[in-house]
């Protein structure tokens, strides 16, 4: 310890608050985590494949999948539209609406789920003018693809933010002065820059969307095949006390989120890296 | 609406012929962009916020105080109110530890510790229920040795302790880390060498440094806890009046027909959600200032 701690020994406490730091990480998050992997590793190939591969369970990552590549596709796109607009315009009540952004982060999932169905159920506040149209939006693919979009509205939105707040004007007056038009300064100069966390921002959306579980169950419908999203299988096996199949996907899932978090730190690396150059 | 100006330069309505500066958008760009953010917004986060009240007030005021005051409901704004009091302080001083450790020293393996610091925000709630029920379940690792000792944590509300704990593991650490790392640690020497010990330095010079800091992550941490539904979901048992919190009371009332009551929980749910929006832009303020000061 002492080799490591030379450079700032003179502050008392390394020991105690890394001590405390790595017992309760391994305690809470690292020790649980495992005992996913280490049940899973008692499977046979053969029983992990049938868990994890039968066609419900692809039927239900590939609704996940889609769904959440859907929403986090809308949300870059009006993410990008909402961010610009806090940063660079001024309009009455934006400070209200830029703290309202955060709502999917502060309001409890399942309270988003009844209020996203009341809203889009046959008899609800714009299914009942929806449906007599042929739009049906509850208890179909759609309606988890709504469901996904409000959770992951706030990610693009504030990845974005501090990025297009530190854009120097100086680049967009450069371009300008060289005879761009507004266009190709937007398209060349300004979303280049913007890029990264564009991309960030989209990558913590979908990866948010693919673990949701309780504003999705209830608009969903939850058919089997149909509408019925990764997480709720693992429930639907838990509740049957299957815990290897559902110990098996929930590996799956676990394996990909943390790709996802792994893709999302290089991107970071990658653009700090872009941003000293 | 009626007066649009840009952020970097007011122009006075004489020059609003003017050439444009090469930062700004026309006119009708700008109320195109404003419009459709403000419709985008309206559709998505205003309207579900209004369903909420709408549906919680449908059949009266009577009918909503009744559906609150109901000994369930109450119940589960009680547990609601036990798992947030004891997952928050843990995770403050959890917070505060890792922050204290990752900017005042330099260590091999820091990087890596901040990665798996994060790693409960990768993990769907469902899956942070899950290991819980493989570890303390009557089938997990410990089960065998809890029955034969009576403990339950499973069902009961050590599980719904624990799994809440993990779901909002990360919140006050990664506000404090960033900003303990900027701040350096010159304050804390002066305050060593002038005979302060460590724990005066903590509370004498860090804390008030990072109180700002502090109070958004506990806001942030203190609203998960109270809202998370997945991950309790998997370890609660759902027993009415005992192991039920405010999200898994709505669902269970919801799922029964009983729409007042599940909207009239749900609503003091989003109450909550917009006192968490209105703090949170508090201590953004505050924190701006003190900043700028």
């Amino acid at each position: 310890m002492s080799l490591l701690r030379k450079q700032h020994s003179v502050l008392p406490g390394f020991g105690l608050s890394l001590g405390f730091t790595l017992a309760y990480l391994g305690l809470i998050v690292l020790v649980p985590l495992s005992a996913a992997f280490l049940k899973t590793a008692g499977m046979s190939w053969g029983d992990f494949i049938a868990a994890v591969a039968s066609p419900r369970v692809m039927a239900a990552y590939r609704l996940s999948f889609f769904a959440s590549l859907a929403a986090a596709s809308v949300n870059a796109f009006f993410g990008l539209i909402v961010a610009w607009v806090l940063v660079r315009y001024a309009f009455p009540g934006k400070r209200i609406l830029d703290a309202l952004v955060d709502l999917p982060f502060a309001l409890p999932t399942a309270v988003a789920g009844i209020a996203l169905t009341a809203i889009y159920a046959k008899n609800g506040w714009l299914g009942q003018w929806l449906e007599p149209q042929g739009v049906k939006i509850a208890f179909t693919e759609i309606g988890v693809f709504v469901a996904l979009t409000f959770i992951g509205l706030p990610f693009v939105v504030r990845t974005l933010q501090p990025v297009l707040e530190e854009l120097q004007p100086e680049l967009e007056e450069a371009a300008a002065s060289l005879g761009a038009n507004r266009w190709q300064t937007i398209a060349r100069v300004l979303l280049p820059e913007l890029f990264p966390a564009l991309l960030t921002g989209f990558a913590l959306s979908f990866a948010r969307a693919l673990g949701e579980y309780g504003s999705v169950v209830f608009i969903s419908g939850n058919m089997p095949m149909r509408t019925e999203i990764v997480p709720l299988l693992i429930i639907t096996k838990l509740e049957q006390y299957d815990y290897r199949g559902a110990t098996a996907i929930a590996v799956v899932m676990l394996t990909a989120s943390f790709g996802l978090l792994l893709l999302i730190n290089l991107i970071q690396k990658w653009s700090r890296r872009h941003h000293r150059v | 609406m009626a007066v649009v100006v840009t952020s970097t330069l007011v122009k006075p309505r004489a020059l609003a012929g003017a050439p444009l500066r090469a930062t700004q958008d026309p006119r009708c760009v700008r109320r195109l962009l404003i419009g459709i953010a403000l419709g985008f917004l309206a559709f998505f986060l205003l309207l579900p916020l209004a369903a909420v009240f709408g549906e919680a007030l449908r059949r009266g005021l009577g009918a909503y105080f009744a559906a609150v005051g109901d000994a369930d409901a109450l119940a589960s704004v009680k547990l609601t109110l036990i798992a947030a009091l004891i997952s928050v302080p843990a995770n403050v001083v959890f917070g505060v530890a890792a922050a204290w450790c990752i900017a005042k020293y330099s260590f091999r393996g820091k990087s890596l510790l901040i990665t798996l610091i994060d790693l409960p925000f990768a993990v769907s709630p469902v899956i942070s229920g899950l290991i819980y029920v493989l570890v303390f379940g009557a089938q997990g690792w410990l089960g065998p040795w809890l029955i034969e000792h009576n403990v339950k944590i499973i069902f009961a509300v050590p599980g719904i302790v624990l799994a809440t704990t993990f779901v909002t593991f990360p919140f006050v650490a990664r506000e404090l880390i960033p900003l303990m790392q900027a701040q350096g640690s010159e304050e804390e020497y002066a305050a060593i060498t002038l005979g302060a010990n460590g724990w005066q330095t903590f509370w004498r010079v860090t804390l008030p440094n990072i109180k700002w800091g502090l109070l958004y992550g506990v806001i942030l941490c203190n609203a998960r806890a109270m809202g998370e539904f997945g991950a309790v979901s998997v370890v609660s048992g759902h027993i009415r009046g005992e192991t039920n919190t405010m999200p898994l009371h709505v669902e269970i009332l919801y799922n029964e027909y009983n729409f007042v009551g599940a909207f009239a929980v749900a609503s003091l749910l989003a109450l909550l959600a917009l006192v968490t929006l209105v703090l949170k832009s508090i201590v953004e303020w505050r924190h701006a200032r003190s900043h700028a000061a």
